[in-house]
């Protein structure tokens, strides 16, 4: 019995240590990004001696610099804005698909779910030259519009809430529709607020997406005042590679509201990529 | 005998209006934004793109050929099979084993698993300026740590390596939370019956975590295979235009990205496109032959 629980312990140690070590491994390139975004670039570019800290104070101020010179405000604004009205219109169209979809019988429901998972095994850059073709003879090229355009609609989210609707039970629902309540009253009232977990998932994996998304900004949002974060980092980087800490202050910026979000809302977050295993 | 048909009650009739009604945005948006433009990209995969992106002509065949006889579009899909190898099995058995470790109520879990999970929320574009940065040949950490002088992204031989590391690093804390959701499904009582047994930990592990967890990590790597054979933003980033290593890591969405939009050569990009559809498709289908050969059905 001694020995059984030695190994045990001895077994508890090996899994902190792979876990510590593999936490310093993901922490690393975060620990970099800030300690070389507040160094000057003359440090940041010394390598004998090479410094892990910065020698000669903390250069904070490289923040507003850099928030200055590339205008981050419009970045976040763009960014914001991209991510609220996708968010919106994916919980809006879904829901109402996803009701119909996981409560509701009429005819050609089969045909038109099948619609939504086909496109759901569709890779995404098959639709983009069109995409593109639609938004450019919108007029929509460096706008909002046009970066919220793919995003109007998703396969995904009514796939999602389809589940999360069909999970409910029939008695309320029935119960209501007794008292006279017609399917938009159901639908409003009392099956809608019930799948608020499934609504939220579908917007937390709705904002990540768009949030990390680089190739549909870069084609449709050209000029620096109208883009996004991640594509004004490409910008940027194609621009002034050669300043570290400004290229590296650029990146906090870009990352840190996210990181903000996901540790106050992590348990959302965790549940739900767990629930939709989207692929993001 | 078939049943004769109904006539709709007015209750039904009124819950197929409303019923139609609610899907009517999504189905119109998936026609638009989806299905039409899968039948457009067809469509101008038999095209040549005149000036300016107007004034399709019809050319039948001929991007076909071109892209198929044209060594760029085989060495690129060659190169992102090769980052699929490195980023699918390093990102889902590494993941794997930290759920296992996570799932086992030690103090502590949730600091580890927020810190696994961080890259995830993180733009791939910030991501690789990051990366990019430790991997410096004359300037960063790695090469000043170690005390070595590695070329990671311009030696065309390690470049891609280089990029798979990211790809591990990003994808490990994504991988990691379905595992746990998948594992936390597996009844307890068989670790019990385990234990009585005197199988302990590694044996658990292979011969009850392994495959009753198969189901999830074939999800994993399904839609991991998708992921890396679609990958773009992470190589798009690191590589610049110049790298000399760029012929042996760019990917086949790079080039569709080059073509389509760098270039202005719609035709051709389209054709590109089809051509990674098409292989994805094949892939799905063999994965889904394997699926009931390699995945444990109780």
């Amino acid at each position: 019995m001694e020995s059984a629980k030695r190994s045990a312990l001895i077994r508890k140690i090996i899994m902190y240590v792979i876990l510590t070590i593999m936490a310093f491994i993901m922490l690393v390139p975060f620990v970099w990004m800030i300690l070389t975004a507040v160094k000057t670039n003359q440090e940041a570019i010394s390598v004998n001696p090479f410094y892990i800290f910065p020698q000669n104070g903390w250069h904070w101020e490289n923040f507003a610099e850099v928030w200055k010179n590339y205008n981050f405000l419009i970045l976040y604004k763009n960014t914001l804005l991209m991510i609220f009205f996708r968010v919106l219109c994916a919980c809006l169209t879904a829901t109402m698909a996803g009701y119909a979809f996981g409560r509701l019988k009429f005819p050609g429901k089969k045909v038109m779910f099948a619609l939504v998972l086909i496109q759901m095994m569709i890779p995404a850059q098959i639709f983009i030259i069109p995409q593109y073709l639609m938004v450019s003879s919108l007029g929509w090229l460096n706008t909002v519009a046009g970066l919220v355009f793919p995003g109007i609609v998703t396969a995904f989210g009514t796939y999602l809430l389809k589940t999360g609707y069909e999970g409910l039970s029939k008695d309320l629902e029935e119960a209501a529709a007794i008292d006279g309540c017609n399917v938009g009253q159901r639908f409003l009232h009392i099956m809608m607020p019930l799948t608020k977990s499934s609504m939220v998932s579908l917007g937390i994996f709705t904002a990540l997406f768009a949030f990390k998304d680089l190739m549909w900004p870069m084609i449709v949002c050209t000029r620096a005042e109208t883009t996004t974060l991640s594509a004004g980092l490409a910008k940027m980087q194609g621009q002034y590679s050669s300043d570290y800490p400004q290229m590296m202050a650029a990146a906090v910026l870009a990352v840190i509201p996210m990181i903000v979000i996901y540790i106050i809302f992590q348990k959302q977050f965790v549940e739900g990529i767990a629930t939709s295993g989207g692929k993001l | 005998m078939k049943k004769p048909k109904e006539k709709m009650t007015a209750r039904a009739k009124n819950e197929a209006i409303w019923a139609w009604a609610f899907i009517t945005p999504t189905i119109l948006g998936l026609i638009i934004l989806n299905f039409y433009p899968v039948i457009d990209t067809i469509y101008q995969s038999f095209c040549k793109t005149g000036d300016f992106g107007r004034g399709n002509t019809f050319v039948g065949l001929a991007n076909y050929v071109a892209v198929l006889s044209n060594g760029e579009t085989w060495h690129s899909l060659w190169n992102t099979i090769k980052y699929a190898l490195i980023e699918v099995p390093f990102g889902v058995i590494i993941a794997m084993v930290l759920a296992v470790f996570l799932n086992k109520k030690l103090k502590g879990t949730s600091v580890y698993r927020t810190i696994f999970f961080l890259p995830m929320v993180c733009a791939p574009a910030a991501v690789a300026m990051v990366w990019k940065w430790l991997y410096h040949q004359q300037f960063g950490l790695i090469n000043n740590i170690l005390h070595i002088n590695v070329a990671w992204i311009s030696d065309p031989k390690i470049a891609w390596i280089s990029i798979g590391i990211i790809g591990v690093w990003s994808v490990i804390g994504y991988n990691m939370v379905l595992f746990i959701s998948g594992l936390q499904e597996i009844p307890g009582d068989y670790y019990e019956a385990a234990s009585i047994d005197g199988a302990t930990g590694v044996k658990q592990f292979w011969h009850i975590t392994v495959p009753l967890l198969s189901p999830t990590t074939f999800f994993i790597v399904q839609t991991r295979v998708i992921g890396a054979l679609t990958l773009f933003d992470l190589m798009f980033m690191v590589m610049d235009k110049t790298n000399v290593a760029l012929q042996n890591t760019q990917t086949i969405v790079y080039l569709f990205y080059t073509y389509a939009f760098t270039n202005g050569n719609k035709g051709y990009g389209a054709t590109i496109v089809v051509f990674l559809v098409v292989f994805i498709m094949l892939v799905t289908l063999i994965m889904q032959r394997a699926e009931k050969k390699l995945v444990y059905h109780p």
